[in-house]
């Protein structure tokens, strides 16, 4: 039974409490004290500038060629914080509570509570940063609604609110840079967590321009390296996000919390080929104006302009009355994938459905819509050539936010001691969904306000610890077998690329793993990324040599995601209910909606890492539920 | 070491300082020339006397230091600018069609600094020159006859001809650089940069067609 | 559609570097310039051949990692558009495509088209931020920001970091990167407190990068991807002179 030490007392105490009680390292002693980040979004630089700024020596590690690259900055909505400025009876409690409903009650009470209650102390540190919030006329701050709440609690910049936050956590980390505080190392990809007497002292990375292996010793690490969406090849991640460092993490003992929950976003452009690298994200707000629909006639093959009022399902509106068009993420993302499956899908590949605005413009004015939607529209047209204010979108879901990750307790600290998770990378606040808007305050609120704290707590008995020693046995185990899995993989010489192994387990993890799973599919699944693993170690081939080699970069990401998928699978075959974006086919109600099962998984699963082709080892941390009460989610 | 550690932006200003100095000094310039423009017998005494008054004024003697060094540090500036640059952007591409995107005169502010000059250099060997240093004939009011010296050059068709041309060049390097002095200044209110880009284009034009006007007028009816 | 491809292949950073020739055949109108790239490494691979190194990441126009001269252009052809967002359908059947790495001696080519920017770190480093540590901030709505100042603070804060300025500048001047930072912070309050200091060091570090002059072409406006105004440019000027000037 895994504790997550969540303190004692009321919810709205907990914090403060841990806060008037957690240990604390004296200034003068922090200097002695070593923290490396790895990973520079959100939650990664800020905390190493925080970090930086307590007078601790922080290394920080990215594989981009900046900090200011990283993933965080594709954000597109808002960032939400319960201020309560549009004084629509916002609190701490009522973010909490449409936070974990969201999740389908699979988080933790006291960690969502947190997360609530640090949001307002978020945007005064981000505006204090610089950060270029949207603003009313009197010059006070504004608020849009987002999906899944009744109140106006999302703070934006307008469709850049996740490069904005990133700009301020960057330039604040690029200050503690310039003052010494901070060691930046771009290019670099961790590839082994060391832990020596079962804590995490350091990584083993790789300087992606010269190839070299580099060993870095600390007292304590920090994992924010991100969600693992990418392993559907297909999604709205960054070419780059990879799963790789937590993977490495979960082999050296660290455990991994529900790694098959991934949101699917709904509106996102569908795949127009085989050579598709990417699917972009079309902000969910276009879903405040924007009508979805099929046709009700399979292989319509008019036009979306020339199909007429009743020849069309608007089946969001059908099935969802009260919710309508803005039904949460993972129930819009699989009405639409149960149409598109039922044949009514659209579009060349009939893999889209349609967004349509004719009745916001006939009502509104093109120029009320091209006010508001207007950049969303010219980044359509951009990548498909096609102008949707003459026609209605074309859009489909895609995997976008890992809810899973890094287990880790109330402190951030996983399963090994002096390993902390940050922001996406671990599992905490989301619950089986997430609600927009959410995922840019969780990073935020790990790194500035939370870690802080909790890693002091950790270090403050690392006082007397001397620096980590860099020839210690452990780094040499690490550095040997890191270079040995870069050789293997090199000298294999077969002939079918990383990507080509990456799209089929894509492919596998979507059609079996995705919006609906299966008990049947999921062990076909598994038998057939095992196979895929075997022929992965037969017929890859890797040209170039070891320095800049994007080739060698994919391939070692890809051998990480043949075993990560792997346990996604085992994830959702033992999850017997439906929550969340977690959707069993057996368990659903005859009108086709989720149906949970709290009596018997009302729990977090935490997979521990066995060995090679071994099954995982299955963890369980029970959810109680003190103040709230589970209840059925219904937008209808 | 001076000069190579004064700062970008610095050696911009001088440029746009001595840059709108000398545009200041084509005023006054186009305004004493303009006399030629006159009646001949008027012309002719006015220009003369005109010309001595600039030769012996201490007030005129200073301004004439000013421009001079205005001209030197303009030029010299200009070429370390265009030097820093070199070295900022030293490999070419090996298909170039980045002019595409901004106006040829912008980016050949040099080349046309250069014509304007070597036109500077003939221009003050041919007056300057001989006016302070070659023997002229006086006048009936016993200045120096400078105003049929003038007369004589500009009936020269080939002088008249390369005057235009400089005069044009002179105009796409006014059009730009008055407009790029203000910008270096920091004139960044998009009101005033509005303004300036239509002052700066009257003015650009008014100087250089006055200055065109003035040889063919001569040329032609003189 | 058919085309041809002369692309700069330079193993390292000591490499001199050459132009090569490449065909690619059956490219889809409908995939993205790096789509094709992507296309063009399948077909080297299977020859066994060195991939072609290039940055990107995000793939939507955001991240600025990505960034070439594409015939002679920043970005390729399109104004105001990132190469990841650029698509084959702005090409013809049978055109031939030079594909060359941003150049300028503050970004030296690393290997093929992939080149390093960390100049543009540096400048930021130098003092492209707000001094505020975490748990300072004071009340967010205790700082009013008129609406048109926090939307002119926002159009200059959405540079991507992406060069493409320095690209297509004849003279590879960083100005209209170090100006809209230097714009973004010195138009909010609480950005305005250290704008003298701000400006002098980061024009400063942006000399030691040797990065060029800014002779105000406007070329970088037109290719920017966030239509960063050249506007910025002279504030900074302005920022520049007024801090010289009042320089204890």
């Amino acid at each position: 039974m895994l504790d997550a030490k969540i303190p004692e007392g009321p919810l709205e105490d907990k914090w403060r409490h841990y806060k008037e009680h957690a240990k604390l390292v004296n200034p003068a002693n922090r200097k002695k004290l070593e923290v490396i980040v790895v990973g520079t979004g959100l939650a990664g630089s800020s905390i190493a500038a925080s970090l930086g700024e307590m007078g601790y020596r922080v290394k920080t590690f990215c594989f981009q060629d900046t900090p200011r690259r990283a993933h965080s900055v594709a954000a597109q909505g808002g960032v939400n914080a319960c201020k309560n400025y549009k004084n629509d009876g916002d609190n701490v409690f009522r973010m909490f509570y449409d936070t974990i409903k969201g999740g389908d009650f699979r988080a933790r009470e006291a960690n969502v509570y947190r997360l609530a209650e640090c949001s307002a102390s978020l945007i005064d540190q981000a505006v204090a940063q610089g950060v270029p919030f949207g603003r009313e006329y009197g010059g006070y701050l504004n608020n849009r609604s987002f999906g899944g709440v009744q109140v106006s609690r999302t703070f934006y910049a307008r469709g850049q609110t996740g490069q904005q936050l990133l700009l301020g956590a960057y330039q604040a980390l690029m200050r503690q840079v310039h003052l010494g505080s901070v060691q930046l190392f771009a290019r670099h990809e961790m590839l082994d967590l060391i832990t020596i007497d079962g804590k995490a002292k350091g990584v083993i990375v790789r300087n992606l321009d010269t190839g070299e292996i580099e060993r870095h010793g600390a007292h304590a690490v920090i994992l924010a390296t991100g969600g693992f969406g990418k392993i559907y090849y297909l999604s709205t991640l960054a070419m780059g996000c990879n799963g790789s460092a937590i993977w490495r993490a979960h082999k050296k003992g660290a455990l991994m919390a529900n790694p098959s929950w991934t949101q699917i976003h709904p509106t996102s452009l569908p795949q127009s080929g085989e050579y598709q690298s990417k699917l972009t994200l079309m902000s969910e707000s276009l879903r405040n104006d924007g009508r979805i629909w099929v046709p009700k006639k399979e292989q319509e093959d008019r036009l979306p302009n020339q199909v007429p009022e009743e020849d069309r399902d608007y089946y969001l509106e059908r099935r969802y009355p009260a919710f309508g068009n803005l039904s949460p993420r993972d129930i819009a993302s699989r009405a639409a994938k149960e149409r598109i499956d039922a044949g009514y899908g659209v579009g060349p590949l009939k893999n889209a459905v349609y967004l349509d605005f004719s009745r916001a413009i006939n009502d509104q004015g093109v120029d009320k819509i091209r006010e508001k939607y207007g950049n969303l529209f010219r980044m359509y047209e951009k990548i498909t050539g096609v102008d949707a204010y003459k026609e209605p979108m074309k859009i489909s879901p895609a995997a976008h936010f890992s809810m899973g990750g890094l287990w880790v307790d109330y402190e951030l600290m996983t399963t090994i001691p002096g390993l902390f998770a940050l922001g996406e990378a671990n599992f905490a606040d989301h619950g089986a969904n997430r609600l927009g808007a959410n995922s840019l305050l969780q990073a935020c609120v790990d790194g500035y306000f939370i870690a802080p704290y909790t890693l002091a707590n950790y270090l403050a008995d690392e006082i007397r610890t001397p620096a980590t020693d860099i020839h210690h046995p452990a780094f040499d185990a690490a550095a040997k077998q890191v270079e040995d899995q870069l050789h293997l993989l090199k000298s294999i010489g077969g002939r079918l690329s990383a990507d080509y192994f990456h799209k089929t387990l894509g492919k596998i993890l979507y059609d079996k793993c995705g919006l609906s799973r299966a008990a049947e599919g999921l062990e076909q699944a598994i038998r057939e990324i095992k196979a895929l693993r075997q022929q992965f170690y037969a017929d890859l081939f890797i040209p170039g040599g070891l320095a800049i080699n994007s080739e060698l970069e994919k391939a070692g990401r890809v051998a990480d995601y043949l075993e990560l998928g792997e346990l996604m699978c085992h994830d959702a075959l033992t999850r017997e209910e439906s929550c969340g974006a977690h959707f069993r086919v057996e368990y659903q109600t005859p009108e086709g909606e989720a149906m949970r099962n709290d009596k018997d998984f009302a729990f977090i699963s935490a997979w521990g890492w066995a060995g090679e082709n071994l099954s995982p080892v299955w963890n369980k941390e029970p959810l109680t539920f003190e103040f709230v009460t589970p209840t059925v989610r219904s937008y209808k | 070491m001076g000069q190579w550690t004064q700062k970008t932006l610095t050696r911009k200003n001088w440029m746009a300082f001595t840059g709108l100095f000398l545009c200041f000094f084509l005023v006054i310039h186009l305004l004493g020339n303009l006399q030629l423009l006159l009646p001949d017998e008027r012309a002719h005494l006015q220009f003369n006397a005109y010309s001595h008054l600039l030769s012996g004024n201490i007030l005129i003697k200073i301004i004439s230091w000013v421009l001079y060094a205005s001209i030197i540090a303009h030029v010299v500036y200009a070429v370390i600018i265009t030097l820093t640059n070199k070295r900022a952007g030293d490999v070419k591409y090996h298909y170039d069609r980045r002019g595409e995107v901004s106006k040829w005169y912008t980016r050949n502010m040099g080349l046309l600094g250069t014509i304007i000059f070597i036109f500077l250099v003939i221009h003050f060997r041919d007056f300057w020159y001989v006016y302070k240093f070659g023997s002229l004939p006086l006048d009936a009011q016993g200045n120096k006859d400078l105003y049929t010296l003038v007369v004589a050059v500009y009936s020269e068709t080939w002088y008249v001809l390369l005057y235009v041309l400089c005069m044009v060049a002179l105009c796409y390097h006014l059009l730009h650089g008055f407009f790029s002095a203000a910008r270096t200044l920091g004139v960044y209110h998009p009101r005033y940069v509005q303004w300036i880009r239509v002052i700066g284009w009257i003015y650009s034009v008014g100087i250089c067609a006055g200055f065109a006007l003035i040889p063919i007028y001569v040329h032609f009816l003189k | 559609m058919h085309i041809r491809l002369k692309i700069w292949r330079q193993e390292n950073s000591q490499d001199t570097g050459k132009m090569q020739d490449y065909a690619l055949a059956d490219v889809n109108p409908d995939m993205s310039f790096l789509e094709m790239l992507d296309m063009l490494n399948e077909q080297l691979l299977g020859q066994g051949q060195r991939a072609i190194e290039f940055d990107h990441d995000c793939r939507e126009g955001i991240c600025g990692q990505c960034g070439v001269m594409i015939n002679g252009r920043a970005h390729g052809p399109l104004k105001n558009t990132t190469t990841c967002q650029l698509h084959m359908r702005s090409f013809r059947d049978g055109d031939t495509i030079y594909i060359e790495p941003f150049r300028a001696t503050a970004f030296p080519v690393k290997c093929d088209l992939k080149i390093d920017r960390t100049a543009f770190d540096r400048v930021i480093q130098a003092g492209g931020y707000i001094s505020v540590n975490t748990g300072q901030a004071p009340e967010a709505n205790s700082i009013p920001v008129g609406h048109p100042i926090a939307e002119a603070a926002f159009d200059a804060a959405a540079c991507i970091g992406c060069g493409a300025c320095v690209a297509v500048c004849k003279n590879s001047s960083a100005a209209l990167f170090t100006s809209a930072k230097i714009t973004h912070l010195v138009l909010l309050p609480q950005g305005a407190v250290e704008a003298q200091e701000r400006v002098r060091h980061m024009v400063d570090q942006m000399d030691a990068e040797g990065f060029g002059h800014c002779s105000n072409t406007e070329a970088c406006e037109a290719e920017c991807p966030q239509q960063i105004s050249v506007l910025h440019i002279a504030r900074m000027n302005w920022e520049y002179n007024k801090a010289q000037l009042l320089k204890k």
